[in-house]
């Protein structure tokens, strides 16, 4: 039977299951074939903060959504076009994305009567009308495996547990995903366990026979590689890009890193990552709370050492006082913030952009810290060398604001040329900068206004630092109220100076009189939504904030060239708020706080009423 | 002892002094406070260690006693309540080559910053943790602390504290301490004989000191200091020494834990016998004890003193076998680590 081959442009995939159902490794795999075909492509991992929540019920469904497209794309994508459910948990928690006509591949095996309760269905939907928007694949996954299984020396428990495996496999035969990788990486994954790695290739390789011999699926799809900028490219998670920013920022730097962290999600998996790495010189410290990781840090970085500390908002809830010891103190330091839903524990797993003016304002004291937000998963790698940069430049904390969608969200990255990254390193103090031979710990640079960095080790040059007010040149104890004065605008005055580069705008038609502007993860989705805007024929500038302390010189002159300024951001318009106040610019704020990344067509729509409003 | 304490700190030829580690600031604790004692010990012990100036930091909390860094020459790092330990920590683990110590007082080390202490001493960073105990917040003006008394009265316990106190050398021992000691401000000779064997220990020390809050807890340790009573009182602890003050000893309980009797009455060979570096903790910890409830003798010297890797040293450890095994980091090769693919 020859099967028919249609051509598409894009498709968006969700994998949906119980959280135990491997469908966070079903959607990597299925991401890493599509990576290797060549296709540009986004994702967007959403499970439950539970480890195991109760097998079947909605709270444990976990999936997985990729886009993957023959161009260049933005976004993960707002609607499923095809819906892997594992059982009627899955089939229900995303029934309401899913548009009319979209497949849905059911595994009927777990239909059972007990399991549709568990949900709430009374009858099965997969027996009446209900379903009759929708394509309906409906494939026993699970006895397909186990049958598929039958001559290994496994209990149907365990045979059962690779029909994610038969799922991936099905799916690579009907986008016709090359194979190898997957063979090979069960076979590393499985190393020690031969027969669970035999298993597994066995129900992949079944399920995309399956694929080819049954009638069910009568047609398969090709969606041909993307044409992207030349170069070498490997897929990537924000997490993955941060972790690796932060090593290459201690090659450009040459400085050895320090991470100082607390387990916490959505942020470990940083420190997973760079505990991996200790052959570059970096040593990683899984401290006893949130306070001592970010005291670790600062410490490693009196010592002359680059010194991070990673988190979420109630991390740097946590870590804020020694935050302002590093601003009065003026060492070097990261703080990086993986946003999540908050306030308080919140949604752990769950992106939100809610930590802005936390991280702007959440301290004691006039407390100046810069903010760097990356706008993309890859982006995460320059965003963590350009907040070293400045934290090393000008002798400060500063705040790396990246976020659950980001973190967890993968992308294809164009591996940059180590040769062409930022020189970022400058050198210690080694000599008295005082007129009579005395140390000044505290006179500054003229430019930057930087104080020295000098290390313990250095001879002649011993001073004490401490969070008490501090004389400025001398740096002793000073409670005189002009020098505090004179310190607290220093200390500003040097965080405003910090050479940021000018916003830049998009604005290919150059008469837009409306204009889009985002910070951080929503980069992605403002962008498809533009696209969409300008495909239709509508006019429409965007721009896109990476630095939110000190915003780029040109910002207010921008902001006051347009008509009208949107901004949508995932909290209640907290820049929306500050650049009110600073630029006195009528800002039209959209915001929705759901714990998920904006959808292109919302806001296209949005950005069409504003267009269409008078 | 394990003689190892400062192997990796730079030794410096020329002579030093008192002098050389007095800072220009002008010391500003109240006058008649234990602090003084305690620096002058400090700044004149200091030069027997030989060190390089340069490569001894002293890392401080908050509290009266934290502002010892300012009068040292040496670099110093003044920070925030109770956090001392995890700065020192990171500093200590990153710098083997720096003496790095702690200064803290009772409510720093053991109240706001409790967590801190209890993970240095388990982790065993290289670390001297000298901790200043006056039994109350002095620069807060005299409320109790978590070493005072139960029923203690104080401005914000008018009617007498509730809570039962730490007793610091426990919580340091119950805390996987490797040196745990004992000295009191008044006593310069024990003081610094402790800091000797302190610095040589690599691993963190903790040394109590019982110090003397002449403002708001004056005389707290007097029994230890009245010439009446003292030698009476006070059990000096030295290794391979019985555990003996002028009138009492301390022998096996008949309930199989120890307590203490009349010299008298007992024969040497029933006396304990101090065995600082037994690796089983529980009769220090039992020694620990004997001051409870009221002061009735207490233990002055090193409880413990055991052989354990220094954090710092397991760490650079697992960094060298990391290069010795796959070679050093190369950054092109890690961005190209993954699976990569190229468009021309």
């Amino acid at each position: 039977m020859t099967k028919q081959v249609q051509q598409l442009d894009r498709v968006i995939i969700r994998f949906a299951g119980d959280s135990g159902d491997g469908m966070q490794l079903t959607g990597d795999r299925f991401t890493a074939g599509t990576a290797e075909f060549g296709n540009d492509l986004s994702t967007l991992p959403n499970f439950p903060a539970e480890i195991r929540a109760p097998a079947g019920t909605l709270p444990g469904v976990s999936s997985f959504q990729l886009h993957f497209a023959d161009h260049d794309i933005l976004t993960p994508g707002d609607a499923p076009n095809v819906l892997v459910a594992m059982n009627p948990a899955a089939l229900k928690a995303n029934l309401g994305d899913l548009p009319r006509g979209a497949d849905i591949i059911v595994n009927t095996d777990e239909f059972t009567k007990r399991n549709l309760q568990k949900v709430g269905y009374a009858a099965s939907p997969l027996e009446d009308e209900s379903l009759s928007e929708w394509r309906i694949h409906a494939v026993p996954l699970t006895s397909l495996t186990v049958k598929a299984l039958e001559n290994f020396e496994l209990s149907k428990k365990d045979a059962e547990r690779s029909k994610n495996m038969f799922a991936l496999g099905l799916l690579s035969w009907l986008y016709h995903r090359p194979t190898e990788h997957t063979i090979k990486f069960l076979e590393t994954k499985f190393a020690k366990k031969p027969e669970i790695a035999k298993a597994n290739i066995a129900a992949f390789q079944a399920g995309w026979n399956y694929g080819e011999t049954t009638e069910s699926f009568s047609v398969s799809y090709e969606i041909k590689p993307a044409r992207l900028a030349p170069g070498v490219y490997r897929n990537i998670s924000g997490n993955q890009a941060l972790a690796y920013g932060l090593i290459a920022a201690s090659v450009q730097s040459k400085l050895p890193l320090f991470l100082g962290s607390y387990p916490i999600t959505p942020a470990s998996d940083i420190l997973h990552e760079l505990s991996k790495h200790k052959r570059f010189g970096i040593r990683t410290f899984q401290a006893e709370d949130e306070i001592a990781g970010v005291g670790a840090a600062l410490g490693a970085a009196f010592g002359g050492a680059l010194g991070v500390t990673t988190t979420s908002g109630p991390g740097v809830a946590l870590k804020a006082e020694t935050v302002g010891l590093a601003v009065t103190t003026e060492l070097p330091l990261i703080v990086v913030d993986v946003q999540r839903a908050g306030p308080s524990t919140g949604m752990p797993t769950k992106t939100e952009q809610t930590d802005l003016l936390m991280a702007l304002f959440g301290r004691n004291g006039e407390s100046p810290v810069p903010v760097v937000a990356p706008m993309s998963p890859s982006d995460c790698f320059d965003a963590a060398i350009e907040a070293a940069r400045i934290a090393v430049k000008y002798r400060t904390p500063v705040m790396l604001l990246s976020d659950g969608y980001l973190a967890n969200g993968s992308e294809p990255w164009r591996l940059p040329e180590v040769a062409e990254l930022p020189d970022i390193s400058q050198s210690f103090t080694t000599e008295p900068n005082g007129a009579d031979g005395e140390f000044l710990p505290f006179k500054r640079d003229t430019e930057t206004l930087a104080r020295p960095w000098a290390i313990p080790g250095t001879p002649g040059l011993e001073h004490r630092i401490g969070g008490i007010e501090k004389a400025d040149g001398t740096g002793n104890i000073s409670y005189d109220p002009n020098n505090h004065d004179l310190m607290v605008r220093t200390r500003a005055a040097k965080i405003a100076g910090i050479d940021v580069p000018d916003l830049t705008v998009d604005d290919p038609d150059g008469d837009a009189r409306v204009l889009v502007l985002g910070w951080g993860s929503t980069y992605g989705p403002i962008a498809a939504a533009v696209r969409r805007i300008r495909r239709e024929g509508g006019t429409v500038a965007q721009a896109h904030l990476r630095h939110l302390n000190p915003l780029p010189a040109n910002t207010g002159e921008i902001l006051k060239k347009y008509d009208k300024v949107l901004l949508p951001e995932i909290n209640l318009g907290q820049l929306a708020l500050l650049l009110r106040a600073r630029f006195l610019v009528d800002i039209i704020s959209y915001n929705r706080v759901r714990g998920l990344p904006f959808k292109a067509e919302e806001l296209a729509g949005v950005i069409q009423d504003v267009i269409d409003s008078d | 002892m394990n003689g190892r304490g400062l192997s990796l700190v730079p030794k410096t030829d020329v002579k030093q002094s008192l002098k050389d580690f007095k800072s220009d600031q002008e010391v500003r604790w109240c006058p008649g406070c234990g602090d003084y004692a305690i620096l002058a010990a400090v700044q004149s012990f200091l030069p027997e260690l030989g060190l390089k100036r340069e490569n001894i930091v002293f890392v401080s909390g908050i509290g009266c006693s934290s502002r010892f860094p300012y009068y040292l020459n040496t670099y110093g790092f003044h920070s925030i309540h109770g956090r001392a330990p995890a700065i020192a920590t990171g500093l200590a683990a990153s710098r083997p080559d720096l003496s790095v110590w702690v200064i803290t007082g009772d409510g720093d080390a053991l109240s706001i910053g409790g967590n801190h202490l209890i993970h240095a001493l388990r982790r065993n960073v290289n670390l001297n943790i000298l901790l200043f105990n006056n039994r109350i917040y002095g620069l807060t003006k005299g409320q109790y602390s978590p070493t005072s008394e139960v029923g203690k009265i104080t401005k914000s316990t008018p009617m007498g504290s509730l809570d039962k106190p730490f007793n610091p050398i426990s919580l340091a021992i119950g805390a996987e301490a490797s040196f745990v000691a004992r000295t009191i401000d008044s006593d310069r000779k024990h003081l610094q004989s402790v800091l000797r064997e302190a610095t040589a220990h690599r691993g963190t020390s903790l040394v109590e000191i019982y110090q003397n809050c002449n403002i708001f807890n004056d005389n707290a340790f007097e029994q230890l200091k009245d010439p009446e009573v003292r030698d009476d009182i006070t059990l000096r602890l030295e290794h391979g020494q019985p555990i003996v003050s002028s009138s009492k000893a301390v022998v096996r309980a008949a309930n199989g834990g120890i307590e203490v009797t009349d010299r008298a009455g007992v024969s040497e060979d029933q006396i304990l016998v101090h065995d600082a570096h037994n690796p089983d903790p529980s009769l220090a910890f039992a020694l620990s004890r004997l001051d409870e409830p009221a002061f009735e003798h207490v233990p002055i010297g090193i409880f413990r003193s055991v052989d354990r890797p220094a954090y710092d040293v397991l760490m650079a450890e697992q960094l060298e076998e990391s290069v010795a095994a796959k070679g050093p980091g190369d950054l092109g090769e890690l961005l190209m680590g993954g699976d990569t693919w190229r468009i021309s």
